[in-house]
């Protein structure tokens, strides 16, 4: 346990993230929208790791690392006992998609399904970056990991990413969103919604991983952008199970997303993959259809 | 006063007058009639805590840790393959230090599928860091949850313990148990101060990863904490005495060790058997005795050793098997007696449930006193 000295920022520099980190920029802007009144929950993951080597802490507020999958239980036990002392508190659960995903899962649905007046932000870099970049329930169709590496006889992951907002959803949470840190305004705005909202919360946040994607890390936000961009991440809020906003675009094909990311490598070269590749664009469009995403004639942006 | 009451209920009962504020568990068999008298006491407003119906013992150890971290007392329980689906909770708690009591409802694991007791579930987490107390009786378990919290919550300890019990065999077994009344607990155990805490006035981080410069010392503090738990224990456990009259100032119990050539060395609900068993023996003329294990973890070996000077033949009843490797609380004793000179022999005894009756001890005895032993008594060797 290390006490942390803070100016203004509460997530300090000086962690040993990798340069140009999408989760480290979403720890910083997390706590911009906390506050001081909070109390993080971490899983064990890329973010745990970059900001807590003893007897080192980026966390200038309280913080606390049990184990990769239970970090809702854990919650959930910060939450009764702050209830039982009358404590003012925030309780926000930070984890990777694979804690959040895969592993994770069981707590989640417990936590969610109680009713805990927690918020939970699932940090979405796509793969199991911490270990090296091996494919979780939220890796998207085609990626290549090194668990799900592209060959002579695969392309690739060929599972569909898991809808885990609809799943939280569906356990009754009163607010689920996704964010992307490509909009920093948004996602603190929904952060701050949701810590605000009484019962458990879900942000899923787009973080890209430019070590984990194959991308220059200059390149984080803009990679973050084209996502959206092209439909392949859709930023949306739903409340009480119904999607009430989602951001509007003037969709790009998603080619020009993939062509810029070494996981996607593999459906250009040694041979274009147009099989794949129109898969791909099925996922955008059928993202698009589903949330009516796209900017008709005369329409702007939200 | 005594009271006739369930094993179970009263565990629950003194939990209650422990006032644990946050409680976290998952029903599991044995452990099932202490969670539920507790729930019952929190939906009676007999008893003010939150109480977490988790989904899974994993979960239920979890929350126990946040609410431990965010400054609360907290109460579990649970048994066999519950606690199996909290092993790597529970070395967490342990190395982040935190105060938990457990009770455990002692069961077998399977495979195969076995609801009834032995010890093989806490032992096989000997090596978590949890204190791990054993309980012969009903009135042993209940003061075993009084000082479990006074010496967990000594800001020198700091850490978790198991309070065993053994399942069925005392938990759903009525005794007659003197329970201690609200005010006497209340003066015995002071209200939790934690150490540290998750709190925004005072940020800190807990449970932080440790490079190989640092992950030795947190073992070995750990490490020490535990050593240093037995004079924390001798100390709760004489102030125990000094309040309600039982004594529990030592790490191990002897009786009628005094001029005993043989001894059996024991933990739990067995050593009520093994005594009489005893007197029997006594009586026929044998010198023969018991050492019962109260504190498995920390490992009373010195005191084991003390114990059992001038004792010529040991028997030690290990209800748990280290497969491939012999009964736990048998290899520990035959360490923390070497170079004594006295022959120890181990017997696995009792498994998933098998009835121990006095003739069975005799029967051990005389396998020890002919130099057979390191094996498993009273096999069927019929339906191998």
């Amino acid at each position: 346990m290390a006490e942390v000295e803070q100016g203004c920022e509460l997530f300090s520099a000086g962690h040993r993230a990798c340069g140009g980190c999408g989760p480290a920029l979403a720890a910083r802007l997390l706590l911009k929208a906390t506050g001081k009144n909070v109390i993080i929950a971490a899983s064990t993951g890329c973010m745990e790791v970059f900001s807590t080597p003893y007897p080192e802490t980026a966390w200038g507020v309280p913080w606390i690392h049990s184990l990769f999958e239970n970090v809702a239980a854990v919650a959930s036990g910060i939450e009764a006992s702050l209830k039982r002392q009358g404590r003012s508190e925030k309780v926000v659960c930070i984890a990777g998609d694979g804690a959040t995903f895969d592993i994770g899962v069981l707590c989640i649905s417990g936590a969610f399904e109680r009713g805990h007046d927690i918020t939970y932000i699932c940090y979405d870099n796509e793969a199991y970056m911490n270990t090296g970049i091996q494919r979780s329930g939220a890796t998207p169709y085609g990626a290549s990991t090194t668990t799900s590496p592209a060959g002579k006889c695969s392309s690739g992951n060929l599972l569909p990413k898991k809808d885990m907002p609809g799943i939280l959803a569906a356990h009754g949470a009163p607010y689920v969103a996704t964010a992307s840190i490509a909009y920093p305004n948004d996602f603190v705005q929904k952060v701050e919604r949701a810590i605000n909202t009484p019962g458990p919360c879900y942000i899923q946040v787009h973080t890209p991983c430019c070590t984990g994607w194959g991308f220059e890390s200059g390149e984080t936000l803009a990679m973050a952008k084209l996502a959206i961009d092209t439909g392949l991440w859709v930023n949306y809020e739903m409340v009480d199970g119904k999607v009430v906003k989602a951001k509007k675009v003037r969709r790009k094909p998603v080619e020009e997303y993939l062509a810029k990311q070494k996981r996607f490598r593999h459906l250009f070269k040694p041979a274009r993959r147009d099989d794949v590749i129109a898969n791909i664009q099925a996922v955008a469009d059928a993202n698009a259809e589903r949330f009516g995403i796209d900017i008709k004639a005369k329409e702007s942006s939200e | 006063m005594l009271e006739f009451m369930e094993g179970s209920h009263a565990v629950a009962e003194i939990v209650k007058r422990c006032r644990p504020q946050v409680i976290a568990a998952y029903p599991i068999t044995p452990q099932t009639h202490i969670v539920e008298d507790l729930a019952q006491m929190v939906a009676n407003c007999e008893l003010d805590a939150e109480y977490i119906t988790v989904e899974s013992e994993f979960s239920a150890l979890s929350a126990c840790l946040g609410a431990s971290a965010a400054g609360s007392r907290v109460y579990s329980a649970t048994t066999s393959q519950g606690l199996a689906l909290m092993f790597e909770v529970c070395f967490n708690v342990a190395g982040m230090r935190q105060p938990i009591v457990m009770t455990i409802a002692n069961r077998s694991l399977g495979a195969p599928l076995s609801i009834w007791n032995d010890q093989q579930d806490s032992i096989s987490l000997r090596d978590s860091g949890w204190l791990q107390f054993y309980a012969e009786d009903n009135q042993e378990a209940v003061d075993l949850h009084m000082i479990a919290y006074k010496v967990c919550e000594d800001h020198d300890i700091l850490l978790p313990a198991f309070v065993c019990f053994d399942g069925f065999i005392l938990s759903h077994t009525y005794e007659p148990v003197a329970l201690p009344s609200q005010e006497e607990v209340d003066a015995y155990l002071p209200a939790f101060t934690p150490y540290q805490r998750l709190d925004a006035e005072k940020p800190l981080s807990f449970g932080m990863y440790a490079t190989p410069e640092y992950y030795t010392e947190f073992r070995y503090e750990t490490d020490q904490a535990l050593y240093r738990a037995k004079e924390s224990f001798i100390k709760a456990g004489r102030e125990f005495g000094e309040q309600f009259g039982r004594d529990y100032s030592t790490l191990v119990e002897g009786y009628r060790l005094e001029d005993a050539d043989t001894a059996l060395v024991a933990m739990g609900s067995i050593c009520g058997t093994v005594k009489d068993a005893i007197d029997e023996m006594r009586d026929a003329g044998k010198k023969v005795g018991l050492l019962k294990i109260r504190t498995y973890r920390p490992f009373p070996a010195p005191e084991i050793a003390d114990a059992l000077k001038g004792v010529s033949t040991v028997a030690v009843l290990d209800k748990n098997i280290s497969l491939g490797g012999g009964g736990a609380v048998g290899t520990e004793v035959k360490a923390a007696l070497y170079g004594s000179g006295a022959a120890v022999y181990d017997y696995i005894i009792a498994l998933g449930g098998r009835d121990v009756r006095k003739r069975d001890i005799a029967a051990v005895v005389d396998l020890a006193e002919k130099g057979k032993g390191d094996m498993f008594y009273g096999l069927r060797t019929e339906v191998l």
